[in-house]
């Protein structure tokens, strides 16, 4: 024989699946969107994207290899996938500062502190994010209008449709009129974070992630759906404060957040059933945010908190055992 | 079309022998049985060094109750009772046999002539079952006799003749029904006679067009037997994804049965088996190989007498290419990597397998990056990856209350894992460990 | 002024009540213990490894106290002194075992016994040893995936990289058991130390046939038989192709170790043998060890253990 044997046991073959395609196919899905927040708000999302990605690549490098003393994991894309989501949930002005900032909390503590990929108990993105939110209120809520193609830090900015959906709730129902329409929503001519704004990006994104077989359809769908019941339901309720479920959708971080964010495999939870749960318990404390919170957006509180809920889950939902039913 | 609900995966099927019709292999120089080739207590040899011996010559008696008797394959002498190490991967004794021409029992019926009824009785057939050392040939190797005579609490509604062969590679099975399915036919009346049932149904996966077009012509004109297409997905030839897809009945967890729920599951080559013995008064001492893999210069499907070394097999399909990683006995996903080329095949030894060093190499174990694949692929509705936790830091509780003894070690978790966990390695040393002390909690009640 | 005055006399009050309460409480919901438990469990090292039998050294402690001798109640870890301190607290004699040390049977290194297979599964010797007998010739000897070094609680053993063999530090190991246990071939024995460290062994566990095990390893144990007859204390059995040296009965003379042809007999801590000219005096060997005598196991395993290759 010309080299020695494995004698290695079962299954001898696999279907050649790693954690880089995994991650490859989701920087893919989040093109359509980054090709979108270009469109939308010109060189302020380059910027913001560009750095963003740099400081959490930068950060993960210098902490792993200096800090926890092991080899780098730059390779496994996670990383700039982290970069990535982290722009995506900030306005195009923000200052450099603050998204190296947010890079830094959402790698260092989001991520590293636990143990790095595969340990961290919250979707670091978002960590960064709501840490940046909560430290600069400010710059964290006021979003540029759409079309600004040159400008960065200077831009102008406006109410989006979420900050109008919330004025109506609160009762100043003639903020109707400035609402963009439907049409404009769904193909992102709007206001927002980096890559909330086109529904239509992140639809093409879930469609490439589903047909890859790198998530289940149970979580979007299942966060999507319970929004849609929800805000129906207080549409069919009040139609003049309550606007239709379909602004909701559009309007806001739900779409990014139920594709991109709660699907992260490590924070989500293990079963169907489980999932389905998560999903329920995401678009419920979505909608209450928006409803009756004070922030305009509650995506990433809602996720955040359900993440903090997932080991609770993962215990609850196990699957169903084959030869359950008969015992 | 029908298939079971839970899990499964779609690997390569690769069945490159897939239109190689059977070919014969000549007698090996020596013939080594190894008296542990079933479920069971080992044999115990009833012949000693000297004794000479023809084809078909008994050479070991069942071991108890749940065991089976050896025959020889091949005439000459009793060289030596030894030891050898065979699929298990660790030393066993087995009954070494020089062979000299090819002299075979006077009693078994060498002819081409298909034998359509028989006169035996019912305990006449289950005592020329046992008498031939007829085990599962699927790569369990149960004991038939014993599984053909189940508790008798349970009513059997149900025959299953498992001619799936869900695994990549694997072609024994489906040559043996394109070229013998009178016998097979036969067969199954043969063991709807033993079970007294009238119901059997013969499942095939998709993949095998031919074969089930042809049996169902064959069983057509046949009442009670049924050639049912099974949706293409590994493990569908499972007992008990088998049952599931079938009959939609799901067995309970173990200590429960197929019997439990109504079913005798076999294997369509255990079944051409019983055919010969009861018909031809043929033991079990020869059977269809597969002797496949990528860079093989002749894959083949040979009917091999036991006891053949594999490296005769391997030597007419081409030798082993110079790049091989691994030699396994049986599919790429359940079988039993060879030490080396001096083991005998035996009676579970349905196909040889040789895959190239590139895919046999391991690659690096990385952190569970909780993607939850393994979990979507068990067919047993199992968590994988918290039983392989579980199983590294030795919670055994927590693997047993996670059902860790419905495992079937399919193999499915570990092949989906993008971080390349070796999860059915720890999985296995949890079940060992949690079935002693299951054993020892019920040995003190 | 007055709010610091107030701030204070608020928060002082408040630590005042608490502490009443917490003083009440802790005196109605005592807990009876016999102090004794308490003074033995300081003396326990507190590392919970099991060792002597009990879950914890909180429970070894009260056993100690609860049972009427000291038969059979041992703490491995402690030395002597302290388990005499012990008995003197519970008022019972203790016997004074004898000092034992966890020893690795198995001198399988890569260049004795050579992997003629891979094995790249789970980095457990326990998953590892169900599935077949491993990637060399021998199906008994050491796997390697140092299962042994992830039992042990005190830091007492370490995986060799170059040999691939367990290596035990003899000044740590606390004998407690945990590496034997957890080793799936017994290729881990506790044997006693024996003044100065001394201890003479059998290398080895293989059953195999002699050709069988030589085939396999440079230093297997063939099953010869020479180290029974020449042990003068009849220390020595052989049973199925193997010697095993019974500790008990071992003067450590080491005549077996120059009858063994194989080199699989080793001596632990001894000097280095002087070649004595046949005409003189036979000198007697140094009881008391002279102070450049190595201590470490490795060192001494090395003198004394003359592997193959080193042999032209």
């Amino acid at each position: 024989m010309a080299q020695k044997l494995h004698i290695t046991t079962s299954p001898h073959v696999h279907c050649g699946d790693t954690i880089e395609r995994n991650m490859r196919t989701v920087i893919w899905a989040l093109v359509p969107a980054f090709i979108a927040s270009v469109i939308v708000f010109g060189a302020g999302a380059v910027i913001v994207t560009a750095t963003s990605v740099a400081s959490c690549l930068f950060f993960e490098w210098f902490i792993t290899r200096f800090l926890l003393k092991r080899p780098s994991t730059l390779g496994d894309g996670s990383a700039i996938i982290t970069g990535i989501l982290l722009a995506f949930n900030l306005p195009s002005n923000i200052p450099l500062y603050m998204i190296v900032m947010g890079a830094l909390v959402a790698i260092g503590i989001g991520k590293m502190a636990f143990g790095g990929l595969g340990n961290n108990p919250f979707n670091p993105a978002l960590v960064g994010r709501v840490f940046l939110l909560i430290s600069f209120p400010a710059r964290m809520t006021s979003w540029p209008v759409p079309h600004q193609m040159m400008a960065y830090s200077d831009a102008v900015t406006g109410a989006t449709p979420l900050n109008l959906i919330g004025q109506i709730a609160g009762g100043n129902t003639a903020a109707v009129d400035q609402l963009p329409g439907l049409k404009d929503l769904f193909l992102g001519n709007i206001g927002g974070c980096l890559g909330e704004v086109s529904a239509v990006a992140l639809l093409i994104g879930l469609v490439i992630l589903l047909w890859r077989k790198v998530i289940t359809w149970h979580i979007p769908v299942t966060i999507l759906v319970t929004v849609a019941v929800l805000t129906g339901i207080m549409w069919l309720i009040n139609p003049v404060l309550y606007v239709n479920p379909l602004y909701h959708l559009c309007a806001g971080g739900l779409m990014l957040g139920a594709i991109f964010m709660a699907t992260d495999y490590v924070t989500s939870p293990m079963t169907a059933q489980g999932m389905v749960w998560y999903g329920i318990g995401i678009g419920f404390l979505t909608v209450i945010i928006r409803y009756f919170g004070s922030y305009p957006e509650g995506m990433s509180f809602a996720i955040l908190i359900m993440n903090a809920v997932v080991p609770l889950i993962n215990n609850w939902c196990k699957p169903k055992r084959f030869g359950e039913a008969v015992k | 079309m029908n298939t079971f609900k839970i899990g499964g995966v779609h690997p390569e099927p690769n069945k490159l022998t897939a239109d190689r019709k059977i070919e014969t292999l000549a007698l090996p120089k020596q013939a080594v049985f190894p008296l542990s080739q079933h479920i069971g207590a080992p044999a115990v040899p009833c012949v000693q060094k000297g004794d000479m011996v023809r084809v078909g010559t008994r050479i070991a008696e069942p071991g108890g109750f749940m065991s089976a008797s050896i025959h020889s394959s091949v005439s000459g002498k009793v060289a030596k009772i030894d030891s050898v190490i065979d699929a298990s991967g660790v030393r066993k004794p087995a009954i070494f046999i020089d062979v000299e021409g090819d002299e075979w029992e006077p009693s078994i019926d060498r002819s081409d002539k298909l034998i359509l009824q028989s006169t035996k009785t019912r305990e006449e057939i289950i005592e020329c079952i046992k008498n031939a050392g007829i085990v599962g040939m699927g790569g369990a190797c149960f004991p038939t006799h014993v599984k053909l005579c189940p508790p008798k609490e349970c009513t059997i509604d149900t025959l299953i003749i498992n001619a799936v062969e869900c695994e990549p590679y694997l072609t024994a099975d489906h040559r043996l029904m394109l070229e013998h399915p009178d016998e097979i036919i036969i067969g199954v009346k043969i063991i709807l006679k033993v079970l007294g049932i009238d119901r059997a149904v013969i499942g095939v996966e998709a993949n095998k067009p031919d074969a089930i077009s042809l049996l169902q012509s064959k069983t057509s004109m046949v009442s009670g037997i049924e050639v049912m297409p099974l949706q293409m997905k590994y493990p569908q030839g499972g007992e008990k994804q088998l049952i599931e897809a079938v009959t939609g009945r799901q067995v309970p967890p173990p200590p429960a049965l197929p019997a439990n729920v109504g079913c005798v599951v076999q294997n369509v080559g255990t079944v051409f088996a019983i055919y010969e013995a009861v018909m031809k008064n043929k033991p079990l001492f020869e059977r269809i190989v597969t002797v496949t893999g990528k860079g093989l210069k002749n894959p083949c499907n040979l009917k091999v007498r036991m006891g053949t070394p594999v490296s005769q097999l391997i030597e007419y399909a081409g030798g082993m290419p110079e790049d091989t990683g691994k030699l396994i006995s049986g599919g790429p996903m359940m079988g039993r990597p060879l030490l080396d080329d001096t083991a005998p095949v035996v009676k579970g030894t349905s196909v040889l397998l040789m895959i190239p060093e590139a895919d046999a190499i391991r690659r690096e174990e990385r952190n569970c990056i909780r993607c939850a694949k393994c979990v979507q692929a068990c067919p047993m509705g199992l968590e994988p990856y918290l039983l392989a936790t579980a199983s590294e830091s030795a919670d055994w509780e927590c693997a047993e209350e996670n059902w860790i003894m419905s495992c079937i070690e399919c193999g499915c978790c570990q092949s989906t894992c993008p971080s390349r966990r070796p999860l059915l390695d720890w999985v296995r040393l949890a079940k060992n460990r949690v079935g002693g002390i299951i054993r020892a909690r019920n040995a003190k009640k | 002024m007055s709010f610091i005055l107030t701030a204070v006399l608020v928060l002082g009050l408040t630590g005042l009540v608490l502490g009443l309460v917490l003083y009440a409480v802790s005196r109605k919901f005592k807990v009876e213990e016999d102090p004794r438990v308490g003074q033995i469990a300081e003396l326990l090292p507190g590392a919970n490894c099991g060792g002597c039998g009990f879950p914890g050294c909180a429970a070894f402690a009260e056993a100690c106290v609860k049972s009427e001798s000291m038969d059979g109640l041992k703490c491995s870890v402690c030395k002597s002194e302290v388990m005499q301190q012990i008995a003197a607290i519970t008022g019972h004699a203790v016997e004074v075992g004898v000092e034992k040390v966890a020893v690795v049977r198995c001198a399988g290194s890569c260049a004795n016994r050579p992997a003629t297979r891979v094995y790249d599964g789970a980095k457990s010797c326990a998953a590892a040893a169900l599935m077949n007998g491993g990637a060399t010739g021998c199906f008994f000897g050491c796997l390697g995936c140092g299962d042994c070094v992830k039992a042990c609680k005190f830091d007492a053993i370490r995986m060799d990289a170059e040999t691939g063999l367990p290596v035990v530090d003899q000044d740590k190991c606390t004998a407690c058991g945990a590496c034997a246990k957890a080793c799936p071939r017994n290729i881990i024995e506790l044997r006693n130390k024996n003044k100065l460290d001394r201890r003479v062994y059998v290398s080895c566990v293989n059953k195999d046939k002699g050709p069988v095990a030589k085939k396999a390893c440079a230093v297997a144990c063939i099953g010869c038989g020479k180290c029974v007859k020449a042990c003068p204390f009849e220390a020595i059995t052989l049973e199925n192709n193997l010697a095993y040296i019974d500790f008990e009965k071992c003067r450590l003379c080491r005549k077996c170790v120059d009858e063994c042809p194989q080199h699989t007999i080793l001596a632990v801590n001894f000097p280095p043998k002087k070649v004595v000219p046949p005409a003189e005096p036979k000198e007697q060997e140094p009881a008391q060890a002279p102070a450049e005598q190595p201590k470490q196991a490795e060192q001494a395993v090395n003198v004394e253990q003359p592997v193959k290759e080193e042999q032209k």
